[in-house]
């Protein structure tokens, strides 16, 4: 009984470290496509720019008013009616992006509106425009408020990886369910599998909460 | 050097300047004395182009102040401005605070912008906190580099809205004598203060505000010790009767 569980153990591990290997790269991808568009976001919501703010806003709550695999759906499935065929992997990591560049938009969003109206003045004081206020004033600072949230975004965004399974993704949760489906050990693939997600978030999870211990409550 | 003409500005129906006319010339200090909410601070701000004002007309050097004309960066970079809470950026140590304007708005050379930085921190007897982040000053240490940092601007008058205000009662005599100092130095200031002694002995001229209006202005000596207008004299008896 042991020592079949050791062989199954053994048989399973390369696979599924495979495609623990995807989680991570889908998840690093969707990280900086998230983190662009997010902050472009939060840029276009604080620019004090009515209609930039106005179709920020509107974009957010459209975005985050949509399941993660609806919009995993529309980018595999019907990009390609409008001639744009991405690959399952591409698209997984821009659905995803773009699922959370929401969430990344209001951490930053929140950072920058918590930075003090006198930090403005005083660069406005001394000349600078701007954009130049926003750059070496107020994202300097505001990063450091948006990380803990942005950790967390991160987390989670390594967890919902696992949706990318459902448009053929080869991710850790899509192995899992391949080799299940095959050799009939459910309890050991699947606990293989959660095993390896923990793997992956606790450390994240430990440095988040190191951050937010950091940068939390200080200014 | 700074003409204030006819300036009126109301926050929705609350109107807190009514008609302000202040001249300066180079080289003067002004003090604006005068009850908490008569808009004092409001028309320091107009000054800069902070606050934007509905009618009247500020001119800087012949200059009009509008806050959303493309000269304001211009107008700002030669009118400095110390703020009451210093308004410090704490993700920068102090000598950076002091080289950020000349450096990223003024495009001077990084040599020569640390050096004049730390001689304008020695100046305000702060060289040896150039390293420190502002989180680790005292607040009349802060005050005292946010000085440093209008002066690295190189500025032709400064505006100081409270300097002393936020500040511990033991730490306002430091940042009041690098007032001083700039005054006997022939800068041209313009303080919005609480602090009648300054006003007496550093000030050529005093201000008196009320309600939006300007009540009196004349010689620091002669408008503080001898007021004419009753306002006036209720005013610096309540102020000096809390000391």
């Amino acid at each position: 009984m042991a020592s079949t569980l050791i062989k199954d153990v053994i048989e399973f591990t390369p696979i599924l470290l495979e495609g623990a290997v995807v989680t991570v790269q889908v998840t690093l991808a969707s990280l900086v496509l998230s983190t662009l568009i997010g902050l472009g976001w939060a840029l276009m919501r604080t620019s004090g720019i009515p209609v930039l703010a106005t179709a920020s806003k509107i974009f957010v709550n459209l975005i985050r008013g949509i399941p993660i695999l609806v919009i995993l759906f529309y980018v595999y499935f019907v990009l390609p009616e409008f001639g744009i065929q991405l690959s399952a992997f591409l698209a997984g990591t821009i659905g995803l992006g773009i699922a959370y560049s929401a969430y990344m938009a209001e951490a930053f969003r929140s950072g920058i509106e918590a930075i003090d109206a006198g930090q403005v003045e005083a660069a406005q004081s001394i000349g600078m425009r701007k954009w130049m206020i926003m750059r070496r004033v107020i994202l300097p600072q505001a990063f450091k408020i948006s990380l803990p949230p942005y950790g967390n975004n991160l987390v989670m965004m390594l967890k919902d990886s696992s949706q990318t399974s459902a448009i053929t993704v080869a991710e850790l949760a899509m192995q899992s369910k391949l080799i299940a489906a095959s050799s009939f050990k459910n309890m050991t693939v699947f606990s293989m599998g959660a095993i390896g997600y923990l793997l992956l978030s606790i450390p994240l999870i430990y440095f988040v909460s190191r951050l937010e211990k950091k940068f939390g409550k200080s200014k | 050097m700074i003409s204030i003409q006819q300036i009126h500005k109301a926050f929705g129906d609350n109107r807190v300047l009514k008609g302000i006319s202040i001249d300066i010339q180079q080289g003067e200090v002004v003090c604006i004395i005068g009850p908490s909410g008569s808009g004092k601070s409001t028309i320091l701000r107009c000054i800069n182009g902070l606050e934007a004002y509905d009618d009247g007309k500020i001119l800087v050097n012949g200059h009009v102040v509008d806050r959303d004309a493309n000269n304001i960066h211009w107008i700002r970079t030669h009118v400095s401005m110390v703020f009451q809470r210093f308004n410090l950026f704490p993700h920068r140590t102090v000598l950076q605070n002091v080289i950020e304007g000349p450096i990223f708005v003024k495009k001077e050379a990084v040599e020569s912008a640390t050096e004049n930085g730390l001689r304008l921190l020695d100046q305000v007897g702060l060289s040896h906190k150039a390293e420190a982040y502002p989180g680790q000053l005292s607040g009349g240490q802060q005050q005292r580099v946010a000085i440093a940092r209008a002066l690295a601007m190189q500025p032709q008058a400064i505006l100081f809205d409270e300097p002393t205000s936020a500040l511990d009662p033991e730490l306002v005599g430091d940042v009041l004598a690098v007032m001083r100092s700039l005054a006997d130095a022939g800068m041209t200031m313009v303080v919005v203060t609480h602090e009648m002694g300054f006003a007496r002995e550093v000030a050529d001229r005093v201000v008196f505000m009320d309600q939006g209006l300007v009540v009196e202005e004349g010689p620091a000596r002669e408008l503080l010790t001898n007021p004419r207008h009753e306002r006036t004299q209720e005013f610096l008896k309540r102020v000096s009767s809390s000391l």
